[in-house]
């Protein structure tokens, strides 16, 4: 293992994703500095979901390298990741629908800790899991929910529990994909100060299509289209840039 | 208050052998002892979601290994035990390895597959397992210099190792390691990217479960004296899988409940009409029609109507 004193929180290097013949992601590489809050835009289809399942390590890539605070972590399972400081959201919400709001979240701490293992006690045991729990769904505006299942609440607050359930976790690094899909203007605003507020010793990576919103929360901006990196670089300089305007912008 | 209802349950069924005759309480025996074989396979079916169809490999290796130890070789009912068990639970632990390569459809395939290697193991083996003639002549332990050959007396034994073996699988689906499971169930990619590791923790289930069925498997060659290669057939695990989604898989009381349900049919059912297979199958599509989440899901949610509706 590589130290982890890196420049880089994530540094994805010449990543490479194919389906059959489809390249999905083709020669991509990126660097995104601790505390950095970077948007990755592009159309449909230009392999902005299939970067982040190369990350979290849902997928495995074809050839090109990805490090997590200078660890080598290409061939790391989606759980040793997560105990790097690894977190992300599901752009299809992918929560316990069964369970309360509070057990959700509480899967998220327990995660991380050994506990997760012990086969005699109950849940109930570690009360400052529960704590924990409930404190970040005060954070999200939904402690008054805590004891409802997932399936009776309504989708614009099944969204702050994803969010909740990455928060939970301290990440480090965290990847949001489309955090304000299918939001309401309301749920947005609330949504994009929730992730205003995220702590810098988060990297906050997001995928969204909302730019209106999207480009306040980000410092820095990565365009991709057909599985490439078409522009990198600071906010106004990518906006401004006259690819973007004709990939993405349309104009 | 749970704890009370429950050791007031285990009391009232120890009182079984008061009143009821001979028959009734060796069909008593019977269900304990089909109701810790289905609630292992629970573990794995409605805990874990892993279907399996080969549960009987665990059952039928353990009754075997302690029917030739003590019959072939001469050793105590104790170190057969022992011996029987360990070696089940290794093999619970190399068959999960090689079925965990696959999910849903694919894992219960290879379990199928694994469990007729077995069955045939037993069949064509003959010199060691006597074939389809069985290993006859066998004999019950006497634990503590008691003699279970009594029907009360065997009961006895089972309800104290059904008990235990009971409480033992609900403490475990209520543990932490519980709710990973049925994290791990619900929702594979999530679990695995907050930090779960989906494998081992399908793969400790499976070896527990492995573990249980292997003891139901020991009460089972007590209580017959007798092993035949039908007991790691196919028939034997469908039967316990029947059992477990009839009476409600994910629940605790559900495959006690289909388990009992299954003996009952088979016992009473087959004096009356040959075919008691047949009749099995119509209850089973009556109970998975009018109650798709099985008998006591059903029921529970049928009380919580009625409580309602009375209110």
């Amino acid at each position: 293992m590589t130290p982890l004193t890196s420049k880089y929180a994530l540094e994805i290097v010449n990543l490479k994703k194919a389906f059959g013949g489809l390249a999905v992601t083709h020669d991509i590489s990126l660097a995104i500095k601790p505390g950095e809050r970077r948007l990755i835009i592009g159309p449909n289809g230009a392999g902005k979901t299939t970067l982040f399942n190369q990350i979290s390590g849902d997928l495995r890539p074809n050839s090109g390298e990805i490090r997590l605070f200078g660890t080598d972590v290409t061939k790391f399972s989606s759980h040793r990741r997560a105990h790097l400081g690894l977190s992300r959201t599901y752009q299809i919400i992918t929560l316990f629908a069964g369970d309360t709001l509070e057990h959700n979240v509480t899967l998220g701490l327990l995660g991380l800790r050994p506990s997760r293992w012990q086969m005699w006690q109950p849940l109930s045991y570690y009360g400052d899991l529960a704590t924990e729990a409930r404190q970040t769904l005060d954070a999200v505006g939904l402690l008054h929910l805590a004891d409802h299942p997932v399936s009776d609440i309504a989708y614009g607050e099944k969204r702050r529990v994803e969010l909740a359930m990455a928060l939970a976790q301290k990440p480090r690094v965290l990847l949001l994909d489309e955090p304000l899909a299918g939001l309401s203007n309301t749920e947005r605003s609330q949504v994009k100060s929730l992730i205003s507020s995220i702590p810098r010793a988060t990297t906050v990576i997001m995928i969204e299509h909302d730019m209106d919103t999207a480009l306040d929360l980000a410092e820095t901006v990565t365009l991709l289209n057909y599985g490439r990196v078409i522009v990198d670089g600071e906010r106004d300089a990518v906006i401004a840039d006259e690819r973007t305007r004709e990939v993405y912008l349309g104009v | 208050m749970k704890w009370i209802a429950a050791a007031a349950l285990v009391a009232l069924l120890a009182l079984l052998p008061c009143f009821a005759g001979d028959f009734y309480v060796n069909l008593g025996s019977q269900i304990l002892i089909a109701a810790i074989f289905a609630s292992s396979l629970n573990l794995l079916v409605g805990y874990g979601g892993m279907t399996s169809l080969g549960h009987a490999s665990y059952l039928g290796t353990a009754a075997y290994i302690s029917a030739l130890l003590t019959s072939q070789y001469g050793f105590g009912h104790g170190p057969s035990a022992i011996i029987s068990i360990v070696g089940t639970t290794a093999m619970a632990a190399f068959f999960g390895v090689i079925a965990l390569r696959a999910t849903g459809l694919g894992f219960l395939m290879i379990t199928l597959a694994l469990s007729q290697v077995l069955w045939g193991l037993a069949y064509r083996m003959s010199g060691v397992t006597n074939g389809d003639n069985g290993i006859a002549g066998l004999t019950r332990p006497m634990p503590f210099g008691v003699s279970l050959e009594n029907p009360a007396s065997f009961y006895w034994f089972a309800l104290i190792v059904t008990a235990f073996a009971f409480l033992m699988m609900a403490i475990f689906v209520s543990s932490s390691f519980g709710s990973s499971l049925k994290g791990v169930r619900d929702q594979p990619r999530r679990m695995a990217a907050l930090g779960f590791n989906p494998w081992m923790i399908r793969w400790i289930t499976f070896i527990y479960a492995g573990f249980w069925g292997g003891i139901s498997g020991l009460l089972y060659v007590y209580y017959n004296k007798y092993i035949h290669p039908s007991s790691l057939s196919t028939t034997s695990s469908a039967e316990a899988l029947l059992g477990v989604i009839a009476g409600g898989s994910g629940t605790l009381g559900g495959p006690v409940v289909g388990a009992a349900l299954v003996l009952l049919l088979k016992n009473y059912a087959s004096a009356y009409i040959e075919r008691w297979n047949m009749l099995l199958g119509l209850v089973f599509l009556f109970i998975v029609l009018a109650m798709p989440t099985g008998i006591v899901p059903g029921l529970s949610r049928l009380a919580k109507a009625v409580r309602r509706g009375t209110r």
